[in-house]
């Protein structure tokens, strides 16, 4: 009963959209307040019906209601609660009702909190919401149900993948498509702007915190997929440049350029039709992983059971929300009228390299994801495309980015003094080179790339940190001066150095690990000592622990640290006997400047057990960084300008950033 | 009103979605199965290696080392393994098997230590004609190996017919490598037909 309610607010979710997704449009264009007046409720009523059947796909799962066929195939009794309820969205209908929930989300913010829109702009942006929660909704009806029943029901299920129960992974996805969609809005209010014709400096206001919210959400998203990665693949690396991690990384990339080049439409009323077409690849970057990950022409850990009509359907979509509007900014992105030149050397100047070298690094990244699967469409074969493509293609393109960053940061808008932000810059100058000596001091083998990698590290947490003390005037005026400024500086300002600082703490992280990654790999027999990086691990022995749906094969390392026992630690190979697979849990003892990380591999017969231990060094930087770089997105946007009324079109207050 | 530079973005993606198109109707149901990996190697000749039999084998074992010449004369199956490769353990018993059926098998050991390899035929029995030793793995990279273990048709010229990545499974005997072997055995004029059931089962 309760999975048949589902499904029918899913259908009445869907007539819904169908309302919202037509009669405001109408009423925008006929300037009929009454039809443009639907958006409002249809969206909050979308909400509604679509958390309806989220809530009852969750019971289902909770309740281990077998007669649901999708809970049977991807559930099973003796899994972990946690496990039960993340099951919801580790399977291809599941995830794909999570991403209707948080779309009808987003709708109901707008409707929610966007009444200080202009009505017609309003109207059109939820009615572009409607149409792209049309295209989804019919996808889930009528390929994906996730609410099919099963009869005879079994008694037990078949288990989800033992490499998705896994915390990390259980909210991998939730945040992840928090980010994908929250790129609808942006795309939603830039498909609004090319029907009206008209992008202002309070467009780009608007825009800016939905696109915040997506894009600290994805990066969260990524951050939690590339630590999982590291944990649970046990090969000690975090990055792989897999095509389904790249499909996540490209919107994030495109996302990020559409950050800064949405300051420069808010501050220089310019550079409008490059935001708007951002706004779109953004969007459409998110669909195409959706559809890359969903057609079943990638094959990896995200592939779900794949249907081949699921992938015509996501295909068609692709096109009409994608290509149509393409074909709308071809029409219409001539009229918008840019706010004509500015120099080179300026705050705009600096964001316009930003985005170039943004760009670039997306279509190098989208090139090596796409090339292989379209050269084996037209029939050149195979070919696969790996991380020395992108180490040789991408972190070049990265290098100037990072060393402009503190120099754009620090640029006056309109005209910049390069050499007078230069000057103020020397601080971080010094630190950078410090850096670099230090590296190379420390590093015997002398790695000059890594070390001079390391100074850019420092280089961008020192121009931030400079950025904050020029703004605070720390040193300069008294210190009770100083906390004053520091207080009455914008939060966007403190959100701007914290990201960027993010940026710097994540380069070294990457750099350190890359670098100086220690590995042994050996047979130990109980008793044996591993000596790496100034530990000792000690294996104790193996033995079998249960779990409560799988059994575990347990070691038990010591490590030590000059005779001193620092921790003990258990690697584990799991065995799932519902699912039929296994998984290995390394385990990691952290500390703020490196990982010691040890697998336990198979048994030789005679006692004996292969292993793998790492000394990653700063590698929890990496997510240290992330976490960061989502922090500042946060505080920049609790930033009062992106609630205070815009200049030009509203008055009243603008709360649409709290919706975060 | 249209300008040309605000076409490209949807012609770029045009020719992307017809791309998309073409693949997914080539993916589609009877249609090519994009987890095999075709062979570079597939219906050339197979490359040359002389490899040293495993040193120090008991009496008990006399197997010669593996050369590129003794692949020809007759239809044989090349097996990549180690004994420290779990799945090449699981595939053994096939392997026993097809020996067995009278089927020539020549082994080749990949980075192993010879007394653990030693101990791997001694436990699980020996289906290898010859065994060649490739410590340094030169000769894996030059049959263009994949992962471990990895299976070969090589015909009596000393071509390879087909490529099998991973382990054979029981029920991949009758289905899959005994027909392969016949199909090999056949003469060279048909092995482009072979070839292509290898490079991707299209």
């Amino acid at each position: 009963m309760i999975a048949e309610i589902g499904h029918y607010a899913v259908v009445l979710a869907f007539m819904l959209s169908i309302a919202q997704g037509i009669l405001p449009l109408i009423g925008a264009h006929r300037n009929d307040t009454a039809l443009m007046g639907v958006a409002a409720p249809a969206a909050c009523g979308q909400f509604m019906f679509v958390l309806i059947a989220f809530c009852a796909l969750t019971y289902a799962y909770v309740v281990s209601d077998f007669s649901v066929a999708l809970v049977a195939q991807t559930s099973h009794t003796l899994k972990p609660m946690l496990y039960k309820v993340s099951g919801v969205w580790g399977n291809h209908e599941g995830s794909m009702l999570l991403w209707i929930l948080i779309l009808a989300l987003f709708g109901l913010m707008v409707a929610r909190f966007g009444r200080n829109l202009p009505a017609g702009l309003r109207a059109r942006v939820l009615g572009i919401q409607g149409l792209i929660g049309i295209g989804f909704l019919a996808f889930l009806l009528f390929t994906s149900n996730p609410f099919l029943r099963l009869d005879p029901a079994p008694f037990e299920g078949q288990g989800l993948n033992p490499l998705l129960q896994d915390p990390g992974l259980a909210f991998h996805p939730p945040f992840l498509y928090l980010g994908y969609v929250g790129f609808s809005m942006a795309f939603s209010f830039a498909v609004a702007a090319l029907i009206e014709g008209r992008v202002d400096p309070a467009w780009a206001r608007w825009v800016r915190p939905w696109t915040l919210v997506a894009w600290t959400a994805l990066t969260i998203g990524i951050a939690l997929g590339s630590w999982w990665a590291y944990y649970e693949l046990g090969w000690g690396g975090w990055w792989f440049w897999d095509p389904v991690e790249n499909a996540s990384f490209l919107p994030w990339l495109v996302g990020t350029a559409l950050l800064h080049s949405a300051l420069v439409v808010e501050r220089r009323d310019t550079l409008k039709s490059w935001t708007i077409l951002l706004a779109i690849i953004a969007f459409g970057m998110s669909l195409l992983g959706t559809f890359l990950v969903r057609s079943g022409l990638l094959t990896s850990v995200h592939t779900f059971a794949t249907d081949p009509e699921r992938g015509v359907f996501i295909l068609g979509l692709l096109i009409v929300v994608i290509g149509g509007s393409l074909v709308l900014y071809a029409i219409r992105a001539p009229m918008l009228k840019g706010g004509g030149l500015f120099a080179p050397v300026s705050r705009e100047g600096a964001l316009v390299l930003n985005n170039l070298l943004l760009a670039t690094a997306t279509a190098v990244v989208f090139l090596g994801t796409l090339y292989p699967l379209a050269l084996d469409a037209i029939g050149g074969g195979k070919v696969s495309v790996g991380a020395p493509f992108f180490n040789a293609t991408f972190v070049p393109l990265m290098v100037p980015l990072l060393i402009a960053c503190p120099v754009g940061a620090m640029m006056a808008w309109k005209r910049g003094d390069l050499p007078g932000v230069v000057g103020r810059l020397k601080v971080a100058v010094g630190l950078a080179l410090l850096v670099v000596l230090a590296t190379v001091m420390i590093d015997g083998n002398t790695d000059i790339v890594a070390a001079l990698a390391m100074g850019v590290a420092a280089w961008l947490v020192g121009g931030a940190a400079v950025d904050l003390a020029e703004r605070t005037g720390l040193f300069r005026i008294s210190l009770s001066d100083t906390l004053r400024r520091a207080a009455n500086l914008p939060r966007s300002a403190w959100g701007t150095a914290i990201a960027h600082s993010a940026l710097g703490i994540m380069v070294a992280g990457i750099t350190a690990s890359s670098s100086w990654q220690t590995e042994r790999i050996q047979i130990v027999r109980p008793g044996d000592t591993v000596e790496l990086a100034g530990y000792e691990v000690t294996f104790k022995g193996a033995g079998n622990v249960p779990g409560p749906n799988y059994t575990a094969l347990r070691g038990t390392f010591e490590l030590t640290a000059n005779g001193r026992r620092v921790t003990m630690l258990y690697p584990e190979k799991r065995d799932y006997p519902a699912e039929k697979s296994s998984t290995t849990e390394a385990a990691i003892h952290t500390t703020p400047i490196a990982d010691v990380y040890v697998v336990l591999g198979d048994s030789d017969g005679k006692g004996g057990w292969a292993t793998r231990i790492y000394h990653n060094p700063l590698v929890p930087w990496i997510w240290a960084g992330a976490i960061f770089m989502a922090i500042g997105g946060m505080v920049s946007l609790s930033d009062r300008r992106l609630r205070v009324g815009a200049p030009k079109r509203a008055a009243r207050k603008t709360p649409v950033a709290e919706a975060a | 009103m249209l300008r040309p530079l605000t076409l490209i973005p949807v012609a770029v993606f045009a020719v992307l979605a017809v791309v998309f198109a073409v693949y997914l109707w080539q993916v589609g149901p009877g249609g090519k199965d994009i987890s095999k990996i075709p062979s570079a190697m597939i219906n050339k000749p197979a490359p040359q290696f002389d490899l040293k039999p495993i040193a120090n084998l008991p009496a008990r074992l006399k197997i010669p080392g593996l050369k590129t010449a003794d692949l020809k004369g007759g239809v044989s199956l090349v097996n990549v393994w180690a004994s420290w490769c779990p799945p090449c353990r699981i595939e053994h018993p096939v392997l026993m098997n097809l020996a067995q059926q009278g089927v020539t098998i020549y082994g080749i050991n990949y980075k192993d230590k010879p007394e653990d390899a030693t101990r791997f035929l001694d436990q699980l029995g020996n289906p290898f004609k010859k065994v060649g030793v490739d410590n340094t793995g030169r000769t894996a990279i030059d049959w263009g190996v994949y992962g471990y273990p990895e299976t070969f048709v090589v015909d009596a010229s000393g071509h390879i017919r087909y490529r099998h990545v991973g382990q054979i499974y029981p029920h991949q005997l009758e289905s899959l490598i005994l027909p392969l072997l016949k199909q090999a055995a056949q003469p060279v004029t048909d092995s482009s037909k072979a070839g292509s059931a290898g490079a991707g089962g299209s």
